[in-house]
């Protein structure tokens, strides 16, 4: 059976445009002294690495795990290098965290990064293939029309999706290790932006970053050690869970896809979640292009099918207006986003605020929260709740 | 008597009940991996009368930088057909690793079965630039440093030590290819001596063509069962009784080429010595490294070395490990063998190990 675990320790660097100053090694040993620092902990106390990231072409390193071994402290241990696309740097927690839960490993590392800046995101993610007509370009080409059928199937007003990329940025303002600071964003502001896919403008559209984020996961016996090293406490992982669905499936619902549904019901009763919106006190979920908001609000059932852009209309996911669950208070994937290591700030924000050490973005009182990812053509997703208690 | 093999404690039985792998060809032009994959997915099933439905878990292993486009693995998953949405995984490894990621959820107890499946056509590029780019990006890949001069520069330090010599490279390289006779699905099979081989012309000394693993394009598929699921779906399941893996530095300069300590660890780990070993399948792309993983693993004399031929007979890439285990369990199943060791690596010259011990009651 599956042993308790725990996030005893996380760390990130500042998401920028182009971090010039490191090399690959030096970005992603940023993260992970941060992480192993806040554990309490040296490399030489882990006992198995484990690395996330999107496509390497984005960097120009075929498996980069083999070259960063050594900077990882991984040398003479287990080392693993996930790749879920988008949804990689949950799932990359999500693997980490059984090698705890399985009872194999008491401490791992666990990281994920992209330094984008060595390549052109966009187009390396647009590459066309064989036998296949190229009828897009960039991660937005491929979910404009699936917005645009949300739009049509929930008749929600054409503004909510530029409210959304309003209050991620303006929640972006208290992270320091958000990419995007604009103090001065608005709604007119991102309307006023070019428009790249139809709705989406530019401003409502994440931004290409270069980061890393650590974690380290330990076991029950590992988070009483650090807890009483460090006196910070750990987050607690009440739940995960990964889907997947096929990519060419007529049987699809692209817009609100089962494999989200099936990932957030296997999750929620693991957790014991029966009224997310009333059970969570907050989440980090991945919305790189903004009206994602509304249709994961539905998705993952903070409310009917259907509601999911009047729940975003009411201010009930801004921090910043109080609303009863505040969403990306990090200020989420459209303020930073290193694609291989964004699910993973997803997971390691709800750490950091189930530990009360989420600084001047902290929603007070949480005791459970959720983190999502997810990847490819909407049909990778891996969620986890964390929680103060100890299941 | 027990209907599972001696594990360490809290471990769950797994074993490996099915295996399917395509036929290694040197390029496959009318099929794409989907295509290669559907039917190596539909025979694992079928060898043993299941479907999608009857596992809990799917992960498999590729890497983007053969088919030279992102997201590769994600077309890949349309093989399986995955509908309803499963639990499903990849790595950017080769599907031994794959496997391991399904071996550590079997041991919680949620799920019974998992799927495996690996694929890699080398032939899409020029492999040796490919692997090139596997290599530290600042201060070793813009040397250009293909592969095969690398393992030439293990072959060589092994030489310069007295460890080896050319002959006992053509040596195990004259077995294998003979061992790969009998193999349906090797790509390179012959009856040549050692004698013969050592006439080639060197590729890159001290290598010859003969101690070079052949390009290759395929794709294999395992089925996992836990406990008495093995037992519904394989009558002489082989059990995992031991399953480890080591990465060593990446500086080929800060590593001594001619041993591997991480194969060494991963085998204590996995418990190799533990019990008499009939037979090995060892992931050696180049002979002389067959010679490195014997010495690591401890493994003596009497041991049967890749009755399947090995890498030197096939080695599709990001699946060849994984065919280790496969071949391995064969074995088992017919009763060959009651206790094999498979072995899988990545990177350059042995970076990184992977060990499987499997035994059959």
């Amino acid at each position: 059976m599956a042993e308790r675990c725990a996030v005893i320790g996380v760390g990130q660097t500042v998401a920028k445009s182009k971090r010039e100053d490191v090399s690959i090694a030096g970005l992603v040993r940023e993260a992970a002294l941060a992480a192993l620092e806040d554990a309490g902990l040296g490399f030489a106390d882990i006992d198995a690495v484990v690395i996330g990231k999107a496509p390497d072409m984005f960097e120009g390193v075929m498996m980069p795990e083999l070259y960063l071994a050594p900077a990882l402290g991984a040398v003479g241990k287990p080392m693993f290098r996930v790749h879920t696309a988008g949804s990689v740097g949950g799932s990359t927690a999500i693997v980490a965290a059984h090698l705890v839960a399985s009872g194999i490993h008491q401490r791992v590392l666990t990281v994920a990064f992209e330094k984008q800046s060595d390549s052109d995101a966009m187009w390396a993610l647009s590459v066309p293939q064989p036998f296949s007509a190229p009828l897009l370009a960039g991660a937005g080409g491929y979910f404009a029309p699936i917005i645009r059928a949300y739009m049509y199937r929930s008749g929600a007003p054409r503004d909510i999706g530029m409210m959304v990329a309003v209050k991620d940025r303006l929640q972006a303002l208290k992270n320091p290790y958000a990419h995007l600071h604009l103090p001065d964003i608005s709604m007119q502001m991102v309307e006023d932006s070019i428009m790249l896919w139809d709705p989406l403008h530019y401003l409502e559209s994440c931004p290409s970053s270069d980061g890393a984020a650590a974690m380290v996961i330990g076991s029950e016996q590992a988070a009483g050690v650090a807890t009483a090293e460090t006196g910070r406490p750990p987050a607690w992982i009440h739940g995960m869970a990964m889907r997947s669905e096929p990519t060419m499936f007529a049987g699809r619902d692209q817009v609100n896809p089962q494999a989200s549904r099936d990932c957030a019901a296997d999750l929620y009763r693991q957790a014991g979640i029966t009224n997310p919106r009333a059970d969570f006190d907050m989440a980090e979920v991945y919305v790189p292009f903004s009206w994602y908001e509304p249709m994961w609000l539905e998705s993952l059932g903070f409310c009917e099918e259907g509601d999911g852009w009047k729940l975003t209309q009411s201010g009930a996911t801004s921090m910043i207006e109080g609303g009863d669950i505040p969403w990306n208070c990090s200020g989420g994937v459209l303020s930073s986003n290193p694609i291989g290591a964004s699910g993973m700030l997803r997971f390691l924000e709800t750490a950091l605020q189930v530990r009360g050490l989420a600084g001047e973005h902290q929603v007070a009182d949480v005791r459970r929260a959720l983190g999502q990812a997810y990847g490819g053509g909407s049909q990778f997703f891996a969620m986890w709740v964390v929680g103060t208690d100890r299941p | 008597m027990s209907r599972f093999p001696d594990l360490a404690s809290g471990s769950r039985p797994v074993g490996v009940v099915s295996f399917a792998q395509y036929d290694n060809v040197r390029r496959e032009d009318a099929r794409n991996e989907v295509e290669m994959l559907m039917p190596v997915v539909a025979e694992v099933f079928g060898n043993i009368g299941i479907t999608k439905d009857d596992v809990g878990f799917i992960c498999s292993g590729s890497t983007d930088y053969l088919v030279g486009g992102p997201f590769s693995f994600v077309a890949a998953l349309d093989a399986v057909g995955v509908w309803p949405p499963r639990a499903e995984s990849h790595v950017e490894m080769d599907g031994a690793w794959a496997l391991y990621e399904a071996w550590v959820l079997l041991q919680e107890g949620e799920i019974d079965a998992a799927l495996v499946y690996a694929f890699g056509r080398s032939s899409m590029g020029d492999l040796s630039e490919v692997l090139s780019l596997q290599l530290d990006p600042y201060y070793l890949a813009p040397l250009w440093p293909d592969p095969t001069s690398l393992a030439a520069l293990q072959a060589q330090a092994m030489i310069d030590k007295g460890a080896a010599g050319e002959a006992d490279f053509a040596a195990i390289a004259s077995r294998s290819r003979r061992s790969a006779l009998a193999n349906p699905k090797a790509q390179v099979a012959y009856d040549r001596s050692p004698e013969e081989l050592l006439a080639e012309d060197y590729e890159v000394a001290p290598l010859r063509r003969h101690a070079l693993p052949p390009l290759s394009d395929g794709c294999a598929a395992i089925v996992l069962a836990a406990g008495d699921r093995a037992y519904e779906w394989c009558e002489r399941p082989a059990f995992i009784t031991g399953i480890d893996h080591r990465i060593e530095t990446h500086a080929l300069g800060a590593r001594d080429l001619t041993v591997s300590p991480s194969a060494r660890l991963a085998g204590e780990r996995a418990g190799v010595g533990a019990k008499k070993v009939d037979m090995a399948e060892l992931h050696a792309p180049y002979a002389h490294q067959e010679m490195i993983l014997v010495d690591a693993l401890g493994l003596t004399e009497d041991v049967d070395l890749n009755p399947s031929g090995g890498a030197l007979a096939a080695n599709p890439m990001m699946s060849a490990g994984l065919i280790r285990i496969g071949e391995s369990a064969q074995r088992i199943w017919s009763g060959q063998a009651d206790r094999a060791v498979a072995h899988a690596t990545s990177g350059p010259c042995l970076q990184q190990n992977l060990v499987c011990v499997l035994e059959g009651v």
